[in-house]
């Protein structure tokens, strides 16, 4: 019997104690539909031991721990092991990891009630229920060797995959208890580990992904390979919104290698024997595109209507002390804070790879999402769900793109025309033409100083609200639960403080959730702000956070740790600055300082990073390192160079030459300090991201007295002397 | 009219038309799909190939140009001495995290240490700029190849 | 007559021979003047047939012909605006005193040329006279189509009329006074329009014959490649020394052996208009990319060696601006040579090595090799600018290789940097531009 039993419902009420930013997750409950592909049932005759959803464990030994949350670069299959590892007592060298099958009835991320990888949340979200799930695991081992020697349970102890009772000195493999832990009754209240126990957690343990990715034999979703597969490459119609017209496949059917050409409502497909063959039927192909009533739109004009929306009255996300009382009086500072639409452009481009037969529908493919993707495949091939399998590989990239189903939606409408597989890839300019999109977002910061502290502050976002698409019961009282999460859950105490929110959604643009997600505007827009504000203060910017911060140990701690590794006050060469960003954010602490020198023409010279985390436990402190490594460069891509622009109804970027990305010649030395916290951990995925833009920002200030509060930088505002 | 090549030290026979990109000529009809799509443009290197031991994006570069000529792909760089390296410095610096990008990284910083033995800071950014790794590995691969170099472990 | 009278009527009078003085010294010689042979009127010549099409199209119908004509002619490219249609107008083209805009040459009878008559058609290709009688701008070079013989003329027009109409008005312009005054053009033409069909010169070569009127009635080289003088019309006393028109440098095409094609190989000009490049010189690109993609690729090869034979004859005139010499191969490494602008060589490194190498030989194409190529050796650095700003396609009959734009993601700063960086790398002298030079390009760019 396949059992998610020991997986205690109370995780989700954990999770929020434990520190999800976004407490008003918890508030509903999503029912949970019914699992589609059940995953391998316990077969007793096989003799593995498979307690639960994700531990099996073969009469060799090999354990397999079978994998809720994606793979995408953030190394959870590796954390995710060791927390299973960790409380299962497994042998470490013996364990693998499998993705495991849609089925959120098994699998669902407790925060989001769905089988979705996102928001920093599998750390958070799967700590206690696995747990739970290796503990009990183990405890069963434990009971069936106990059994077999005949003692008491509680005299034998576990240990790198064995079982060992000490006093007769006899250890026997898990392998080998396989069969009879099956037989097993899963304990009913099983201790987990204390910290101070762990072998694994805590340890840099090296990844299991990465061996097979530097030899070229991984296989992502674009790898996919199957009998008879032919290769699809696509256009989506250049404007939002628009329809296909009419299409003239003369041309595209004489090249050599072209199969067929699919219209559907949106989108023409070009089926080839290769990608090659493909793209030059599509090249070839003349289509007219119905552009409807979309195709006047431009960022322009959104920005104007963005403009206008935030000045309105928003809803109230969050209030403390009096905010008009607090704003009456005192010196008054005000700003507005914009940031651009902005493309994932993960570096393995959009594709899905589908085999629709009579029967069923196949899809191999890398997303954040399967179950989702499961049950808009059904819908799209006309089958039932059961009937559609899911092929999860890891993932090249996925930065939030990948928690959309749409790619696979539309390879399904295109692999139905066919009785072959087909490989649907997306060219990097359809990539970045049709993505979905980082929202357009306006924060307005309204404050006050009285004695050089803040006594009121004022914080109204306006912006899309993903989450009333992505998850419409999250979107309540007209909040946006994720577009306002930094901003309410600010480190700094303030006596008078309101957060509102106003839901301005641009004009046919799709906008999804990027990597960093809500914070990303929120942490820009008050940690410039800060800035700012200190300034006005004449106060030191570390200094004046330091004073506001006296409610909140974890942030002052690790404000305090970056001030001191990154030389903070130490004096600086002309036009060198160093800026300071503090975020609580995904429940993790993270404080950060930009070095950076800003040339007379306004070149941007990264000198140096240091960043402190406080992340409660670190499952696994390299990877931890790692993320905030790479999540800094990810948000320094965006603060230097990422904006998506729209006129008539087209995005007008393409490519890596007109969206362009931070590379190694402009990356500096980064140090990454990962404190000790004995906390549940946070997560780490992304809040490295929302620290590079406010930090660099904040250096241009220091260095160079423009306090910039749009993004992307223009550099043209920087250069020394040159009027902008 | 077959076409052939010989990669990894090995001839390869195969129809393909002269202006294909060797990127999809190795991807989709020999099936070795270690070298990456990224951009098509060359802009990105998720597609470098070596070709006479020098670091090529292989998604501008027609299959008729390789005709003659030694093509390695990340699929054998490792039975090169550099590539070797590489590899092994690029698991213990833990580059990777998605990597995507990594083949590419690595051929080009395998073919780096064949014609720079020692390579700077200089040298690094000279060969390397032109792969674009989004997860933002880039402290860890100027490590991991100057660990490549000095033979050096983590 | 009286005093005044008659210090009016003097000053009148020293005041023509002023102007038809002006008018001589200023229009200057012909296009076709220094050839200096004897010419005959177009019905008299019998050694060959300098006009109309090759030989395979000789038995083709009128449309065909006509087809074959307006693309030697090259009408498409500057009657079809960006994602337009084909020849329903609308190309802006960026002058320093504002927009103007291309028309819709298909027989759409409301926005385009439905309404023409054949001797409207004549007027406005060999005349600049608009069917309304308005006139037109030499944007559109009629002093060179002026040349075409009738029935030349009306076999496009032919053609124009095969195609489908389509209705699509061009933006008004957006001349600012006094260049918004059409009539004023009525002297301009009167001054600098010939009106004249070309006429064979009995002292060449049938194939040059052919050559002169395929260069300079239809494909119009001198419009870009001839320097302009102050009324801003062809100054063929530095007939194809090369000229900057539309934000490009248009490189001397005269025999000079240094700075003109004296010392291009007969296959090489042939290659490269026939593909866009030529091995050691570079590819074409920007508006001479255009002009062999929509019209020299798609001429008959007698063609174009008509076009070489007689721009064989052109004396040369040099560039006083280029070197001598095109600079050799730069090093392999990035660390040897000429290490110039640190800006331009992170730019190149991030976004051009790849392509183009350290050494600046292609490791992918020899297209898109940069030694040799007078577009790195032209220390002015404008193509170089250009082409990094809006990029450039070629097609070959092996498929498109194509540069993207960078322009809208780098700075006028960066743009600068790079160009002067490769200018010094791969050239003989390293540019100078400046981030304002850069912002002055992308205004001179058509949309």
């Amino acid at each position: 019997m396949f059992t998610d039993k020991n997986l205690p419902n109370v995780s989700r009420r954990a999770l929020l104690t434990g520190g999800l930013a976004t407490g008003f997750l918890l508030a509903f409950h999503l029912p949970l539909r019914a699992a589609a592909n059940e995953p391998e049932q316990k077969d007793t005759t096989d003799g593995r031991f498979a307690p639960n959803a994700f531990i099996r464990i073969d009469e060799t030994g090999r354990t397999v721990l079978m994998m809720p949350q994606v793979e995408m670069g953030q190394g959870v299959y590796t954390s995710i092991a060791m927390i299973l590892a960790e409380e299962l007592d497994a042998d470490w060298a013996k364990v693998e990891v499998q993705h495991a099958p849609p089925n959120d009835k098994l699998y669902a991320n407790p925060v989001f009630g769905l089988q979705a990888t996102g928001g920093s949340t599998s750390i958070r979200a799967w700590w206690k229920p696995l747990r739970a799930a290796g503990a009990s695991a183990r405890a069963m081992l434990v009971q069936a060797a106990a059994a077999q020697w005949q003692v008491d349970p509680a005299s034998c102890t576990a240990s790198k995959g064995e079982v060992v009772h000490a006093a007769s000195s006899r250890k026997i493999g898990y392998g080998e208890l396989a069969l009879a832990a099956q037989g097993q009754t899963p304990p009913k209240d099983v201790a987990v580990k204390d910290p101070k126990d762990f072998v694994i957690i805590g340890q840099p343990l090296k990844r299991l992904d990465t061996p097979d990715k530097v030899n070229g034999k991984v296989v992502y979703g674009i790898d996919a390979i199957l009998p008879n597969m032919k290769i699809a490459v696509i256009a989506n119609c250049p404007v939002f919104g628009g329809k296909v017209g009419k299409v003239d496949d003369t041309g595209a059917m004489k090249v050599a290698g072209v199969r067929k050409i699919v219209v559907l409502e949106d989108t023409v497909a070009v089926i080839g024997d290769h990608t090659w063959a493909a793209q030059k039927g599509l090249e070839a192909l003349k289509i007219e595109w119905n552009e409807g009533p979309n195709a006047k739109i431009s960022t322009k004009d959104i920005w104007q209507d963005l403009r206008a929306a935030s000045e309105k009255d928003g809803a109230i996300a969050k209030s403390v002390g009096d905010i008009a009382k607090g704003l009456a009086s005192g010196d008054r500072f005000e700003a507005s804070f914009e940031l651009p639409f902005l493309a994932h452009a993960s570096m393995e481009p959009i594709n899905a790879t589908v085999h629709v037969r009579p029967d069923a529908c196949e899809i191999w493919t890398g997303t954040q999402i399967m179950t989702r993707v499961q049950a808009e495949a059904a819908k799209a091939a006309g089958v039932p769900v059961d009937k559609v399998i899911v092929n999860q590989h890891l993932l090249g990239g996925g930065f939030g793109r990948k928690l959309e189903p749409d790619m696979v939606v539309a390879a399904v409408k295109i692999a139905k025309q066919v009785d072959y597989p087909v490989k649907v890839i997306w060219t990097r300019e359809e990539d970045i033409q049709h993505d979905v999109y980082r929202p357009v977002y306006r924060d307005q910061v309204t404050a006050t100083l009285v004695d050089g502290k803040v006594s009121a502050w004022k914080y109204k976002i306006a912006g899309s609200a993903v989450i009333a698409r992505w998850l419409p019961p999250a979107f309540q009282k007209g909040i946006d639960i994720d577009a306002v999460d930094a901003a309410a859950d600010m480190p700094y105490d303030f006596p008078n403080f309101q957060v509102e929110y106003v839901r301005a959604e641009p004009p046919a643009v799709p906008t999804g959730f990027w990597r960093g997600v809500g914070p990303n505007n929120n942490v820009f827009a008050f940690e410039c702000a800060m800035d700012e504000l200190a300034r006005k203060a004449g106060k030191d910017p570390v200094e004046f956070r330091r004073a506001h911060l006296t409610k909140n140990p974890r942030a002052l701690a690790v404000l305090n740790l970056v001030a001191e590794k990154s030389g903070w006050g130490e004096r600086l060469p002309p036009r060198v600055g160093r800026g300071v960003c503090v975020q609580p954010s995904f429940a993790s602490y993270l404080a950060t300082v930009v070095e950076a020198e800003i040339d007379d023409i306004g070149e941007i010279v990264l000198r140096r990073i240091t960043s402190v985390i406080d992340t409660g436990i670190a499952v696994n402190p390299d990877t931890v390192k790692a993320q905030i490594e790479g999540g800094l460069i990810f948000g320094l891509t965006a603060a230097l160079y990422g904006e998506i622009t729209i006129d008539k109804g087209r995005v007008q970027q393409s490519n890596f030459h007109d969206y362009r990305m931070m590379r190694i010649n402009e990356t500096p030395k980064i140090e990454v300090i990962v404190v000790k916290s004995g906390e549940a951990p946070g997560g780490i995925g992304e809040a490295g991201v929302n620290a590079g833009p406010p930090a660099l920002r904040n250096a241009i200030y220091a260095a160079t007295g423009v306090a910039l509060r749009r993004l992307p930088i223009d550099r043209k505002l920087l250069a020394a002397g040159r009027k902008a | 009219m077959a076409t052939v090549l010989t990669i990894n030290g090995e001839t390869k026979s195969f129809d393909a038309p002269p202006e294909m990109p060797l990127l999809w000529v190795l991807r989709d009809i020999l099936g070795m799909t270690g070298t990456k799509f990224g951009c098509g443009i060359a802009q990105c290197g998720a597609c470098t190939v070596h070709v006479d031991g020098k670091a090529v994006r292989s998604c501008v570069l027609p299959v008729s140009a390789v005709a003659n000529r030694a093509v390695t792909t990340i699929e054998h760089v490792g039975g090169t001495p550099s590539g070797a390296k590489v590899q092994k410095a690029w698991l213990d610096a833990e580059v990777i995290q998605c990597g995507y990008c990594q083949s590419g990284q690595i051929m080009s910083a395998a073919a780096l240490l064949v014609s720079t033995p020692n390579p700077d800071d200089a040298d690094i950014d000279a060969a390397m700029a032109g792969n674009i790794c989004r997860c933002g590995t880039y402290v860890r691969i100027r490590e991991a190849i100057k660990q490549a170099a000095n033979g050096r472990q983590s | 007559m009286s005093r005044t009278m008659r210090i009016l009527a003097s000053l009148v009078v020293i005041a023509i021979v002023a102007v038809a003085l002006g008018v001589f010294i200023i229009r200057g010689p012909g296009p076709l003047d220094f050839a200096g042979g004897t010419k005959v009127a177009l019905a008299d010549y019998r050694a060959g047939k300098p006009t109309g099409v090759p030989a395979r199209l000789e038995k083709a119908n009128l449309v065909e012909r006509g087809e074959y004509l307006a693309k030697a002619a090259d009408c498409m490219v500057c009657h079809t605006s960006p994602g337009g249609k084909d020849y329903s107008g609308g190309l802006g083209f960026k002058l320093p005193f504002g927009t103007l805009y291309s028309t819709n040459i298909t027989p759409d009878k409301e926005t385009g040329i439905g309404n023409y008559s054949d001797q409207d058609f004549l007027d406005a290709v060999q005349r600049g006279k608009r069917h309304d009688g308005a006139r037109l701008y030499p944007a559109m070079p009629y002093t060179s189509y002026t040349y075409m013989s009738d029935e030349d003329v009306l076999a496009v027009k032919a053609y124009l009329f095969s195609l489908p109409a389509v209705r699509a008005k061009p933006p008004e312009n957006t001349l600012s006074f006094p260049f918004n005054q059409r009539w004023a053009m009525m002297f301009w033409s009167a001054v600098f329009n010939p009106d004249t069909r070309f006429a064979p010169d009995t002292s060449k070569s049938p194939e040059w014959n052919r050559g002169a009127y395929l260069a300079e009635a239809l494909a119009h080289c001198g419009e870009c490649h001839t320097p302009r003088n102050l009324g801003f019309a062809l100054d063929n006393r530095k007939k194809f020394a090369g000229a900057i028109t539309a934000g490009w440098q248009a490189f001397n095409i005269s025999s000079d052996k240094a700075t003109g094609l004296g010392n291009w190989r007969d296959e090489d000009l042939i290659a490269y208009l026939s593909l866009g490049h030529a091995p050691g010189h570079g590819a074409a690109s920007g508006p001479m990319g255009e002009a062999v993609d929509h019209s020299f690729s798609q001429f008959a090869p007698e063609d174009v060696r008509s076009i070489v034979a007689y721009l064989r004859s052109v004396p040369p005139v040099p560039s006083p601006d280029l070197p001598a010499t095109t600079a050799p191969v730069a090093p392999a490494s990035h660390k040897d040579g000429v290490t110039a602008d640190a800006h331009g060589k992170k730019v190149f490194a991030s976004a051009c090595a790849s392509c183009h190498g350290w050494s600046g030989e292609s490791p992918v194409s020899p297209m898109a090799t940069l030694t040799g190529t007078w577009t790195v050796n032209d220390p002015a650095a404008t193509n170089v600018a250009q082409i990094v700003l809006s990029g450039t396609k070629r097609h070959t009959p092996d498929g498109a290789l194509s540069m993207p734009a960078f322009g809208s993601a780098y700075t006028d700063d960066e743009i600068a940097a790079v160009a002067n960086y490769v200018t010094a790398r791969f050239g003989t002298k390293g540019s100078k531009l400046t981030a304002k030079d850069v912002a002055e390009l992308r205004e001179q760019t058509a949309d």
